[in-house]
Protein backbone atom coordinates (compact mmCIF):
# COMPACT_ATOMS: atom_id res chain seq x y z
CA UNK A 1 0.00 0.00 0.00
CA UNK A 2 2.96 2.21 0.71
CA UNK A 3 3.77 2.34 -2.97
CA UNK A 4 0.36 3.40 -4.26
CA UNK A 5 1.16 7.09 -4.11
CA UNK A 6 4.58 6.85 -5.82
CA UNK A 7 3.15 4.60 -8.55
CA UNK A 8 0.29 7.03 -9.14
CA UNK A 9 2.78 9.88 -9.37
CA UNK A 10 4.81 8.05 -11.98
CA UNK A 11 1.67 7.21 -13.96
CA UNK A 12 0.51 10.84 -13.85
CA UNK A 13 3.96 11.99 -15.01
CA UNK A 14 3.76 9.54 -17.89
CA UNK A 15 0.37 10.92 -18.95
CA UNK A 16 1.59 14.52 -18.75
CA UNK A 17 4.62 13.60 -20.84
CA UNK A 18 2.31 11.87 -23.30
CA UNK A 19 0.11 14.95 -23.76
CA UNK A 20 3.17 17.18 -24.04
CA UNK A 21 4.68 14.81 -26.57
CA UNK A 22 1.46 14.90 -28.57
CA UNK A 23 1.72 18.71 -28.77
CA UNK A 24 5.37 18.61 -29.75
CA UNK A 25 5.01 15.93 -32.41
CA UNK A 26 1.75 17.07 -33.95
CA UNK A 27 2.39 20.81 -33.91
CA UNK A 28 4.06 20.91 -37.30
CA UNK A 29 1.08 19.34 -39.06
CA UNK A 30 -1.28 21.76 -37.31
CA UNK A 31 0.93 24.72 -38.30
CA UNK A 32 1.11 23.55 -41.91
CA UNK A 33 -2.62 23.21 -42.08
CA UNK A 34 -3.18 26.64 -40.57
CA UNK A 35 -0.69 28.20 -42.97
CA UNK A 36 -2.43 26.68 -45.96
CA UNK A 37 -5.76 27.93 -44.67
CA UNK A 38 -4.14 31.32 -44.11
CA UNK A 39 -5.04 31.63 -40.46
CA UNK A 40 -2.92 32.35 -37.45
CA UNK A 41 -3.32 29.85 -34.61
CA UNK A 42 -3.38 31.00 -31.03
CA UNK A 43 -1.71 28.77 -28.48
CA UNK A 44 -4.95 27.27 -27.20
CA UNK A 45 -6.15 26.57 -30.72
CA UNK A 46 -2.84 24.93 -31.57
CA UNK A 47 -3.04 22.69 -28.51
CA UNK A 48 -6.65 21.80 -29.20
CA UNK A 49 -5.76 20.93 -32.79
CA UNK A 50 -2.79 18.73 -31.84
CA UNK A 51 -5.01 16.72 -29.53
CA UNK A 52 -7.76 16.10 -32.09
CA UNK A 53 -6.14 15.28 -35.43
CA UNK A 54 -7.35 12.40 -37.59
CA UNK A 55 -3.97 10.86 -38.24
CA UNK A 56 -1.69 12.38 -35.62
CA UNK A 57 1.92 11.32 -35.23
CA UNK A 58 1.17 10.68 -31.57
CA UNK A 59 -2.50 10.47 -30.65
CA UNK A 60 -3.43 11.90 -27.26
CA UNK A 61 -4.60 9.41 -24.61
CA UNK A 62 -8.22 10.52 -24.79
CA UNK A 63 -8.28 9.90 -28.56
CA UNK A 64 -7.01 6.37 -28.01
CA UNK A 65 -9.54 5.84 -25.24
CA UNK A 66 -12.35 7.09 -27.50
CA UNK A 67 -11.23 4.75 -30.31
CA UNK A 68 -11.11 1.80 -27.90
CA UNK A 69 -14.58 2.61 -26.62
CA UNK A 70 -15.85 2.94 -30.19
CA UNK A 71 -14.50 -0.50 -31.11
CA UNK A 72 -15.45 -2.30 -27.89
CA UNK A 73 -18.11 -0.93 -25.58
CA UNK A 74 -20.08 0.99 -28.19
CA UNK A 75 -20.17 -2.06 -30.48
CA UNK A 76 -21.35 -4.28 -27.64
CA UNK A 77 -24.09 -1.75 -26.93
CA UNK A 78 -25.16 -2.07 -30.59
CA UNK A 79 -25.14 -5.83 -30.18
CA UNK A 80 -22.23 -6.34 -32.58
CA UNK A 81 -19.59 -7.16 -29.98
CA UNK A 82 -18.03 -9.84 -32.14
CA UNK A 83 -18.17 -8.24 -35.59
CA UNK A 84 -14.88 -8.09 -37.47
CA UNK A 85 -14.35 -4.45 -36.67
CA UNK A 86 -14.58 -4.95 -32.95
CA UNK A 87 -11.41 -5.13 -30.90
CA UNK A 88 -12.99 -7.90 -28.84
CA UNK A 89 -12.97 -10.08 -31.92
CA UNK A 90 -9.31 -9.35 -32.63
CA UNK A 91 -8.32 -9.78 -28.99
CA UNK A 92 -10.14 -13.11 -28.95
CA UNK A 93 -8.20 -14.30 -32.00
CA UNK A 94 -4.91 -13.34 -30.40
CA UNK A 95 -5.97 -14.67 -27.02
CA UNK A 96 -6.87 -18.10 -28.38
CA UNK A 97 -3.56 -18.65 -30.12
CA UNK A 98 -1.71 -17.24 -27.12
CA UNK A 99 -3.32 -19.66 -24.69
CA UNK A 100 -3.02 -22.64 -27.03
CA UNK A 101 0.67 -21.88 -27.56
CA UNK A 102 1.13 -21.29 -23.86
CA UNK A 103 -0.44 -24.64 -22.97
CA UNK A 104 1.62 -26.47 -25.57
CA UNK A 105 4.76 -24.69 -24.41
CA UNK A 106 4.06 -25.51 -20.78
CA UNK A 107 3.46 -29.20 -21.51
CA UNK A 108 6.59 -29.39 -23.66
CA UNK A 109 8.62 -27.45 -21.09
CA UNK A 110 7.55 -29.54 -18.12
CA UNK A 111 8.09 -32.75 -20.10
CA UNK A 112 11.58 -31.69 -21.13
CA UNK A 113 12.40 -30.62 -17.59
CA UNK A 114 11.35 -33.98 -16.15
CA UNK A 115 13.45 -35.73 -18.79
CA UNK A 116 16.41 -33.51 -18.05
CA UNK A 117 16.20 -34.07 -14.31
CA UNK A 118 15.79 -37.85 -14.55
CA UNK A 119 18.00 -38.67 -17.50
CA UNK A 120 21.67 -37.81 -17.45
CA UNK A 121 22.11 -38.22 -21.19
CA UNK A 122 19.27 -35.81 -21.86
CA UNK A 123 20.59 -33.36 -19.33
CA UNK A 124 23.97 -33.25 -21.01
CA UNK A 125 22.79 -33.25 -24.62
CA UNK A 126 19.55 -31.26 -24.59
CA UNK A 127 20.06 -28.58 -21.94
CA UNK A 128 22.82 -26.68 -23.77
CA UNK A 129 20.64 -26.62 -26.90
CA UNK A 130 17.62 -25.41 -24.99
CA UNK A 131 19.68 -22.47 -23.79
CA UNK A 132 21.25 -21.92 -27.20
CA UNK A 133 17.82 -21.99 -28.87
CA UNK A 134 16.87 -18.89 -26.92
CA UNK A 135 19.86 -16.82 -27.97
CA UNK A 136 18.43 -17.18 -31.47
CA UNK A 137 15.99 -14.48 -32.52
CA UNK A 138 13.27 -17.04 -33.17
CA UNK A 139 11.02 -14.42 -34.66
CA UNK A 140 13.11 -14.77 -37.80
CA UNK A 141 11.55 -18.18 -38.26
CA UNK A 142 7.95 -17.01 -37.79
CA UNK A 143 7.02 -16.18 -41.41
CA UNK A 144 8.63 -19.47 -42.41
CA UNK A 145 6.55 -21.56 -40.01
CA UNK A 146 3.34 -19.88 -41.09
CA UNK A 147 3.95 -20.25 -44.82
CA UNK A 148 5.25 -23.82 -44.61
CA UNK A 149 2.43 -25.05 -42.40
CA UNK A 150 -0.01 -23.27 -44.70
CA UNK A 151 1.45 -25.16 -47.65
CA UNK A 152 0.86 -28.53 -45.98
CA UNK A 153 -2.70 -27.52 -45.24
CA UNK A 154 -2.43 -26.44 -41.62
CA UNK A 155 -3.65 -22.91 -41.16
CA UNK A 156 -5.44 -20.75 -38.67
CA UNK A 157 -4.68 -21.21 -35.02
CA UNK A 158 -1.96 -23.83 -34.97
CA UNK A 159 0.92 -22.09 -36.79
CA UNK A 160 0.63 -19.02 -34.56
CA UNK A 161 0.39 -21.22 -31.51
CA UNK A 162 3.60 -22.98 -32.60
CA UNK A 163 5.48 -19.69 -32.49
CA UNK A 164 4.02 -18.92 -29.06
CA UNK A 165 4.98 -22.40 -27.94
CA UNK A 166 8.56 -21.98 -29.05
CA UNK A 167 8.86 -18.67 -27.22
CA UNK A 168 7.18 -19.91 -24.04
CA UNK A 169 8.72 -23.34 -23.45
CA UNK A 170 12.13 -22.03 -22.52
CA UNK A 171 11.30 -20.19 -19.29
CA UNK A 172 9.28 -23.23 -18.24
CA UNK A 173 12.15 -25.65 -18.86
CA UNK A 174 14.66 -23.52 -17.00
CA UNK A 175 12.34 -22.82 -14.08
CA UNK A 176 11.15 -26.41 -13.77
CA UNK A 177 14.66 -27.89 -13.90
CA UNK A 178 15.62 -25.52 -11.12
CA UNK A 179 12.44 -26.32 -9.20
CA UNK A 180 12.62 -30.10 -9.56
CA UNK A 181 16.20 -29.97 -8.32
CA UNK A 182 15.35 -27.68 -5.42
CA UNK A 183 14.71 -30.39 -2.75
CA UNK A 184 17.75 -30.70 -0.54
CA UNK A 185 19.80 -33.86 -0.24
CA UNK A 186 18.43 -34.33 3.25
CA UNK A 187 14.83 -34.33 1.98
CA UNK A 188 15.73 -36.79 -0.79
CA UNK A 189 17.42 -39.03 1.79
CA UNK A 190 14.32 -38.84 3.93
CA UNK A 191 12.25 -40.13 1.00
CA UNK A 192 14.74 -42.96 0.63
CA UNK A 193 14.47 -43.93 4.30
CA UNK A 194 10.73 -44.12 3.83
CA UNK A 195 11.43 -46.53 0.97
CA UNK A 196 9.69 -44.24 -1.54
CA UNK A 197 9.67 -45.34 -5.16
CA UNK A 198 11.02 -42.87 -7.76
CA UNK A 199 7.50 -41.96 -8.82
CA UNK A 200 6.49 -41.32 -5.22
CA UNK A 201 9.55 -39.10 -4.78
CA UNK A 202 8.50 -37.24 -7.88
CA UNK A 203 4.84 -36.74 -7.00
CA UNK A 204 5.25 -36.12 -3.29
CA UNK A 205 8.51 -34.23 -3.06
CA UNK A 206 9.97 -32.93 -6.32
CA UNK A 207 6.78 -31.73 -8.00
CA UNK A 208 5.35 -29.86 -4.99
CA UNK A 209 8.75 -28.34 -4.32
CA UNK A 210 8.93 -27.00 -7.86
CA UNK A 211 5.62 -25.10 -7.74
CA UNK A 212 6.95 -21.64 -6.78
CA UNK A 213 9.51 -21.88 -9.58
CA UNK A 214 6.87 -23.08 -12.01
CA UNK A 215 4.55 -20.14 -11.43
CA UNK A 216 7.32 -17.58 -11.79
CA UNK A 217 8.25 -19.13 -15.13
CA UNK A 218 4.63 -19.37 -16.22
CA UNK A 219 4.24 -15.62 -15.90
CA UNK A 220 7.25 -15.01 -18.12
CA UNK A 221 6.05 -17.72 -20.51
CA UNK A 222 2.62 -16.12 -20.81
CA UNK A 223 4.09 -12.72 -21.69
CA UNK A 224 6.41 -14.34 -24.23
CA UNK A 225 3.55 -16.34 -25.65
CA UNK A 226 1.50 -13.20 -26.31
CA UNK A 227 4.43 -11.61 -28.12
CA UNK A 228 4.69 -14.77 -30.21
CA UNK A 229 1.01 -14.70 -31.12
CA UNK A 230 1.13 -11.04 -32.13
CA UNK A 231 4.20 -11.54 -34.28
CA UNK A 232 2.73 -14.71 -35.74
CA UNK A 233 -0.16 -12.62 -37.04
CA UNK A 234 2.06 -10.25 -39.01
CA UNK A 235 3.00 -12.44 -41.98
CA UNK A 236 -0.43 -14.00 -42.47
CA UNK A 237 -1.45 -11.04 -44.58
CA UNK A 238 -3.16 -9.24 -41.75
CA UNK A 239 -6.48 -11.05 -41.50
CA UNK A 240 -7.41 -10.95 -37.85
CA UNK A 241 -5.88 -10.44 -34.46
CA UNK A 242 -4.15 -7.61 -32.65
CA UNK A 243 -0.98 -8.09 -34.71
CA UNK A 244 -3.02 -7.72 -37.87
CA UNK A 245 -4.54 -4.50 -36.51
CA UNK A 246 -1.01 -3.19 -35.95
CA UNK A 247 -0.01 -4.08 -39.50
CA UNK A 248 -3.06 -2.62 -41.27
CA UNK A 249 -2.77 0.44 -39.07
CA UNK A 250 0.81 0.94 -40.16
CA UNK A 251 -0.09 0.43 -43.86
CA UNK A 252 -2.76 3.12 -43.81
CA UNK A 253 -1.16 5.46 -41.30
CA UNK A 254 -4.00 4.93 -38.82
CA UNK A 255 -2.00 5.77 -35.72
CA UNK A 256 -5.01 5.82 -33.43
CA UNK A 257 -5.84 2.28 -34.51
CA UNK A 258 -2.26 1.15 -33.81
CA UNK A 259 -2.30 2.67 -30.36
CA UNK A 260 -5.66 1.21 -29.46
CA UNK A 261 -4.45 -2.25 -30.55
CA UNK A 262 -1.34 -1.71 -28.44
CA UNK A 263 -3.35 -0.72 -25.38
CA UNK A 264 -5.58 -3.74 -25.92
CA UNK A 265 -2.53 -6.03 -26.15
CA UNK A 266 -1.13 -4.51 -22.97
CA UNK A 267 -4.43 -5.05 -21.17
CA UNK A 268 -4.56 -8.63 -22.41
CA UNK A 269 -1.02 -9.23 -21.15
CA UNK A 270 -1.82 -7.69 -17.78
CA UNK A 271 -4.99 -9.75 -17.39
CA UNK A 272 -3.35 -13.03 -18.37
CA UNK A 273 -0.28 -12.53 -16.19
CA UNK A 274 -2.54 -11.33 -13.37
CA UNK A 275 -4.64 -14.49 -13.68
CA UNK A 276 -1.56 -16.67 -13.31
CA UNK A 277 -0.56 -14.59 -10.30
CA UNK A 278 -3.99 -15.23 -8.77
CA UNK A 279 -3.76 -18.99 -9.36
CA UNK A 280 -0.26 -18.88 -7.93
CA UNK A 281 -1.40 -17.18 -4.76
CA UNK A 282 -4.31 -19.57 -4.21
CA UNK A 283 -2.28 -22.70 -4.98
CA UNK A 284 0.71 -21.77 -2.86
CA UNK A 285 -1.55 -20.77 0.00
CA UNK A 286 -3.36 -24.10 -0.08
CA UNK A 287 -0.02 -25.89 -0.24
CA UNK A 288 1.19 -23.88 2.73
CA UNK A 289 4.03 -22.35 0.74
CA UNK A 290 2.87 -18.75 0.62
CA UNK A 291 5.53 -16.27 1.61
CA UNK B 1 14.32 -45.95 -48.27
CA UNK B 2 18.07 -46.22 -47.81
CA UNK B 3 18.11 -42.63 -46.63
CA UNK B 4 15.54 -43.36 -43.95
CA UNK B 5 17.50 -46.40 -42.78
CA UNK B 6 20.63 -44.26 -42.71
CA UNK B 7 18.75 -41.71 -40.62
CA UNK B 8 17.67 -44.39 -38.15
CA UNK B 9 21.23 -45.68 -37.99
CA UNK B 10 22.54 -42.17 -37.30
CA UNK B 11 19.98 -41.80 -34.54
CA UNK B 12 21.02 -45.09 -32.94
CA UNK B 13 24.70 -44.22 -33.26
CA UNK B 14 24.31 -40.75 -31.77
CA UNK B 15 22.19 -42.13 -28.95
CA UNK B 16 24.74 -44.84 -28.19
CA UNK B 17 27.70 -42.41 -28.18
CA UNK B 18 25.88 -40.00 -25.88
CA UNK B 19 24.70 -42.59 -23.36
CA UNK B 20 28.20 -44.04 -23.10
CA UNK B 21 29.72 -40.59 -22.74
CA UNK B 22 27.11 -39.47 -20.20
CA UNK B 23 27.88 -42.44 -18.00
CA UNK B 24 31.48 -41.34 -17.68
CA UNK B 25 32.40 -38.73 -15.08
CA UNK B 26 31.66 -35.17 -16.15
CA UNK B 27 34.70 -33.42 -17.53
CA UNK B 28 35.06 -30.43 -19.77
CA UNK B 29 35.47 -32.69 -22.77
CA UNK B 30 32.30 -34.73 -22.25
CA UNK B 31 30.41 -31.56 -21.47
CA UNK B 32 31.22 -30.10 -24.88
CA UNK B 33 31.21 -33.31 -26.92
CA UNK B 34 27.79 -34.56 -25.81
CA UNK B 35 25.76 -31.54 -27.01
CA UNK B 36 27.81 -31.38 -30.23
CA UNK B 37 27.07 -35.04 -30.98
CA UNK B 38 23.41 -34.38 -30.27
CA UNK B 39 23.33 -31.42 -32.64
CA UNK B 40 25.15 -33.29 -35.41
CA UNK B 41 22.78 -36.25 -35.05
CA UNK B 42 19.77 -33.97 -35.44
CA UNK B 43 21.24 -32.42 -38.59
CA UNK B 44 22.08 -35.82 -40.11
CA UNK B 45 18.59 -37.12 -39.34
CA UNK B 46 17.11 -33.95 -40.88
CA UNK B 47 19.14 -34.49 -44.07
CA UNK B 48 18.18 -38.18 -44.27
CA UNK B 49 14.48 -37.56 -43.65
CA UNK B 50 14.27 -34.76 -46.22
CA UNK B 51 15.97 -36.93 -48.85
CA UNK B 52 14.26 -40.15 -47.85
CA UNK B 53 10.72 -38.78 -47.90
CA UNK B 54 11.53 -36.49 -50.86
CA UNK B 55 10.18 -33.45 -49.05
CA UNK B 56 10.02 -30.57 -51.55
CA UNK B 57 12.77 -28.07 -50.89
CA UNK B 58 10.20 -25.26 -50.77
CA UNK B 59 8.85 -26.73 -47.56
CA UNK B 60 12.03 -27.80 -45.84
CA UNK B 61 15.39 -27.66 -47.58
CA UNK B 62 18.07 -30.15 -46.58
CA UNK B 63 20.96 -28.83 -44.45
CA UNK B 64 23.40 -29.34 -47.32
CA UNK B 65 21.27 -27.13 -49.58
CA UNK B 66 21.20 -24.43 -46.93
CA UNK B 67 24.96 -24.67 -46.54
CA UNK B 68 25.49 -24.33 -50.30
CA UNK B 69 23.18 -21.33 -50.42
CA UNK B 70 24.94 -19.81 -47.42
CA UNK B 71 28.30 -20.01 -49.20
CA UNK B 72 26.96 -18.58 -52.46
CA UNK B 73 25.04 -15.73 -50.85
CA UNK B 74 27.66 -14.49 -48.37
CA UNK B 75 27.68 -11.00 -49.90
CA UNK B 76 23.93 -10.52 -49.41
CA UNK B 77 23.98 -12.12 -45.97
CA UNK B 78 26.83 -9.90 -44.82
CA UNK B 79 25.04 -6.77 -46.05
CA UNK B 80 21.89 -7.81 -44.17
CA UNK B 81 23.89 -8.64 -41.08
CA UNK B 82 25.53 -5.20 -41.02
CA UNK B 83 22.18 -3.46 -41.60
CA UNK B 84 20.20 -5.36 -38.95
CA UNK B 85 22.62 -6.64 -36.35
CA UNK B 86 25.27 -3.94 -36.27
CA UNK B 87 23.42 -0.76 -37.26
CA UNK B 88 20.00 -1.64 -35.85
CA UNK B 89 20.45 -4.01 -32.94
CA UNK B 90 23.90 -3.16 -31.61
CA UNK B 91 23.55 0.63 -31.65
CA UNK B 92 20.10 0.41 -30.05
CA UNK B 93 21.42 -2.08 -27.50
CA UNK B 94 24.24 0.21 -26.42
CA UNK B 95 21.96 3.27 -26.20
CA UNK B 96 19.13 1.46 -24.44
CA UNK B 97 21.26 -0.36 -21.88
CA UNK B 98 23.39 2.72 -21.24
CA UNK B 99 20.31 4.88 -20.68
CA UNK B 100 18.74 2.27 -18.41
CA UNK B 101 21.82 2.03 -16.18
CA UNK B 102 22.01 5.82 -15.91
CA UNK B 103 18.31 6.11 -15.06
CA UNK B 104 18.68 3.30 -12.52
CA UNK B 105 21.50 5.14 -10.77
CA UNK B 106 19.42 8.32 -10.75
CA UNK B 107 16.36 6.49 -9.45
CA UNK B 108 18.44 4.75 -6.83
CA UNK B 109 19.04 8.02 -4.98
CA UNK B 110 15.33 8.52 -4.36
CA UNK B 111 13.34 5.79 -2.57
CA UNK B 112 10.16 7.57 -3.66
CA UNK B 113 11.00 7.18 -7.36
CA UNK B 114 12.12 3.62 -6.72
CA UNK B 115 8.82 2.61 -5.24
CA UNK B 116 7.00 4.34 -8.06
CA UNK B 117 9.11 3.27 -11.03
CA UNK B 118 9.80 -0.37 -10.16
CA UNK B 119 6.21 -1.64 -10.33
CA UNK B 120 5.63 0.37 -13.49
CA UNK B 121 8.89 -0.93 -14.98
CA UNK B 122 8.00 -4.50 -14.05
CA UNK B 123 4.59 -4.06 -15.60
CA UNK B 124 5.96 -2.58 -18.81
CA UNK B 125 8.60 -5.32 -19.04
CA UNK B 126 5.76 -7.87 -19.25
CA UNK B 127 3.98 -6.02 -22.06
CA UNK B 128 4.33 -6.97 -25.72
CA UNK B 129 6.58 -4.00 -26.49
CA UNK B 130 7.40 -5.18 -30.02
CA UNK B 131 3.98 -3.79 -30.89
CA UNK B 132 5.47 -0.34 -30.73
CA UNK B 133 7.54 -1.12 -33.84
CA UNK B 134 5.05 0.25 -36.42
CA UNK B 135 4.80 3.55 -34.55
CA UNK B 136 8.54 4.01 -34.30
CA UNK B 137 8.96 3.08 -37.95
CA UNK B 138 6.56 5.94 -38.75
CA UNK B 139 8.46 8.37 -36.56
CA UNK B 140 12.02 7.57 -37.51
CA UNK B 141 11.70 6.45 -41.12
CA UNK B 142 12.49 3.14 -42.77
CA UNK B 143 16.23 3.02 -42.23
CA UNK B 144 18.17 1.62 -39.28
CA UNK B 145 17.36 4.55 -36.97
CA UNK B 146 13.81 3.31 -36.41
CA UNK B 147 15.10 -0.22 -35.73
CA UNK B 148 17.56 1.13 -33.18
CA UNK B 149 14.70 3.05 -31.54
CA UNK B 150 12.61 -0.12 -31.22
CA UNK B 151 15.60 -1.88 -29.68
CA UNK B 152 16.16 0.99 -27.23
CA UNK B 153 12.56 0.76 -25.98
CA UNK B 154 12.65 -3.03 -25.81
CA UNK B 155 15.87 -3.40 -23.81
CA UNK B 156 15.29 -0.40 -21.55
CA UNK B 157 12.84 -1.83 -19.01
CA UNK B 158 14.34 -5.28 -18.33
CA UNK B 159 17.68 -3.54 -17.97
CA UNK B 160 16.27 -0.86 -15.64
CA UNK B 161 14.57 -3.38 -13.35
CA UNK B 162 17.68 -5.53 -13.12
CA UNK B 163 20.02 -2.64 -12.41
CA UNK B 164 17.81 -1.12 -9.73
CA UNK B 165 17.57 -4.52 -8.08
CA UNK B 166 21.32 -4.98 -8.33
CA UNK B 167 22.04 -1.62 -6.73
CA UNK B 168 20.08 -2.75 -3.67
CA UNK B 169 22.25 -5.85 -3.31
CA UNK B 170 24.77 -4.50 -0.81
CA UNK B 171 23.85 -5.04 2.82
CA UNK B 172 23.90 -2.50 5.60
CA UNK B 173 27.16 -3.81 7.03
CA UNK B 174 29.05 -3.25 3.78
CA UNK B 175 27.61 0.24 3.36
CA UNK B 176 28.53 1.06 6.95
CA UNK B 177 32.04 -0.08 6.27
CA UNK B 178 32.24 2.37 3.38
CA UNK B 179 30.94 5.08 5.69
CA UNK B 180 33.64 4.31 8.26
CA UNK B 181 36.18 4.71 5.46
CA UNK B 182 34.63 8.19 4.93
CA UNK B 183 33.70 7.29 1.37
CA UNK B 184 31.49 9.77 -0.45
CA UNK B 185 28.37 8.80 -2.43
CA UNK B 186 30.24 8.41 -5.70
CA UNK B 187 33.13 6.47 -4.16
CA UNK B 188 30.71 4.08 -2.50
CA UNK B 189 28.84 3.77 -5.79
CA UNK B 190 31.85 2.97 -7.93
CA UNK B 191 33.81 0.88 -5.45
CA UNK B 192 31.05 -1.06 -3.72
CA UNK B 193 27.57 -0.84 -5.13
CA UNK B 194 28.20 -0.95 -8.88
CA UNK B 195 30.55 -3.94 -8.61
CA UNK B 196 28.03 -5.66 -6.35
CA UNK B 197 25.31 -4.95 -8.89
CA UNK B 198 27.30 -6.45 -11.76
CA UNK B 199 25.76 -9.96 -11.66
CA UNK B 200 22.31 -8.38 -11.98
CA UNK B 201 23.42 -5.94 -14.65
CA UNK B 202 24.89 -8.78 -16.69
CA UNK B 203 21.73 -10.80 -16.24
CA UNK B 204 19.85 -7.87 -17.79
CA UNK B 205 22.47 -7.46 -20.51
CA UNK B 206 22.14 -11.12 -21.47
CA UNK B 207 18.34 -10.97 -21.63
CA UNK B 208 18.65 -7.80 -23.70
CA UNK B 209 20.88 -9.40 -26.37
CA UNK B 210 18.07 -11.61 -27.65
CA UNK B 211 15.49 -8.85 -27.29
CA UNK B 212 17.68 -6.52 -29.32
CA UNK B 213 17.89 -8.86 -32.30
CA UNK B 214 14.19 -9.71 -32.09
CA UNK B 215 13.31 -6.01 -32.03
CA UNK B 216 15.52 -5.17 -34.98
CA UNK B 217 14.18 -8.04 -37.10
CA UNK B 218 10.51 -7.49 -36.27
CA UNK B 219 10.77 -3.75 -36.93
CA UNK B 220 11.86 -4.61 -40.47
CA UNK B 221 8.58 -6.41 -41.08
CA UNK B 222 6.90 -2.99 -40.84
CA UNK B 223 9.00 -1.37 -43.53
CA UNK B 224 12.69 -1.17 -44.31
CA UNK B 225 15.13 -0.29 -47.08
CA UNK B 226 15.82 -3.19 -49.44
CA UNK B 227 18.35 -4.84 -47.17
CA UNK B 228 18.26 -6.28 -43.68
CA UNK B 229 17.56 -9.70 -42.25
CA UNK B 230 13.87 -9.16 -41.49
CA UNK B 231 13.27 -7.68 -44.94
CA UNK B 232 15.11 -10.54 -46.67
CA UNK B 233 13.21 -13.15 -44.71
CA UNK B 234 9.78 -11.72 -45.41
CA UNK B 235 10.44 -11.15 -49.13
CA UNK B 236 12.19 -14.50 -49.65
CA UNK B 237 9.29 -16.31 -48.02
CA UNK B 238 7.08 -14.58 -50.57
CA UNK B 239 9.37 -15.75 -53.42
CA UNK B 240 9.44 -19.26 -51.93
CA UNK B 241 13.25 -19.06 -51.78
CA UNK B 242 13.24 -21.08 -48.59
CA UNK B 243 16.91 -21.98 -48.73
CA UNK B 244 17.80 -18.28 -48.57
CA UNK B 245 15.40 -17.85 -45.63
CA UNK B 246 17.11 -20.68 -43.79
CA UNK B 247 20.54 -19.26 -44.59
CA UNK B 248 19.30 -15.98 -43.11
CA UNK B 249 18.04 -17.84 -40.05
CA UNK B 250 21.48 -19.41 -39.68
CA UNK B 251 22.99 -15.92 -39.75
CA UNK B 252 20.48 -14.77 -37.12
CA UNK B 253 21.33 -17.78 -34.97
CA UNK B 254 25.05 -17.17 -35.31
CA UNK B 255 24.64 -13.46 -34.57
CA UNK B 256 22.42 -14.19 -31.57
CA UNK B 257 24.63 -16.79 -29.98
CA UNK B 258 27.79 -14.83 -30.79
CA UNK B 259 26.32 -11.71 -29.20
CA UNK B 260 25.19 -13.65 -26.12
CA UNK B 261 28.52 -15.46 -25.89
CA UNK B 262 30.44 -12.19 -26.03
CA UNK B 263 28.39 -10.73 -23.17
CA UNK B 264 28.81 -13.95 -21.17
CA UNK B 265 32.59 -13.83 -21.66
CA UNK B 266 32.74 -10.23 -20.46
CA UNK B 267 30.58 -11.25 -17.52
CA UNK B 268 33.00 -13.98 -16.56
CA UNK B 269 35.88 -11.51 -16.64
CA UNK B 270 34.02 -8.83 -14.64
CA UNK B 271 32.20 -10.93 -12.04
CA UNK B 272 34.87 -13.59 -11.51
CA UNK B 273 34.24 -13.32 -7.77
CA UNK B 274 30.59 -14.35 -7.90
CA UNK B 275 29.70 -17.89 -6.71
CA UNK B 276 28.05 -18.72 -10.05
CA UNK B 277 31.34 -18.02 -11.86
CA UNK B 278 33.73 -19.60 -9.39
CA UNK B 279 34.85 -23.19 -9.72
CA UNK B 280 34.41 -23.31 -13.47
CA UNK B 281 37.84 -24.57 -14.35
Amino acid sequence: MRSVFPVLTVVVVIFIAWYAGAIALNARWADDKAERAGVELSLTELVADTWSQDKPKLPAPHQVAAEIWKTTGAMVAKGRGFSKRSLFYHSWVTFSSTTLGFLMGTVLGVGLAVGIVYNRTMDMSVMPWVIASQTIPIIAIAPMIIVVLNAVGISGLLPKAMISMYLSFFPVVVGMVKGLRSPQVMQLDQMRTWNASPSQTFWKLRLPASMPYLFTSLKIAMAASLVGAIIGELPTGAVAGLGARLLTGSYYGQTIQIWSALVMAATLAAVLVGLIGLVQRITLKRMGMAQ
Amino acid sequence: MTWLVAGLAAWALGWWINTTLARRPRTRITRTVVPVVFGLTVIVIWECVVRGLAIPSVLLPAPTMIAVRFIHATAILWEDFVQTAIKGALSGYVMGCGAAVLVAIAVDRSPFLQRGLLPVGNFVAALPIVGIAPILVMWFGFDWQSKAAVVVVMVFFPMLVNTVQGLQETDAMQRDLMRTYAAGYWQALFKLRLPAAMPFIFNGLKIATTLALIGAIVAEFFGSPIRGMGFRISTSVGQLATDLVWAEIVVAALAGSGFYGAVALIERAVTFWHPSQRGRG
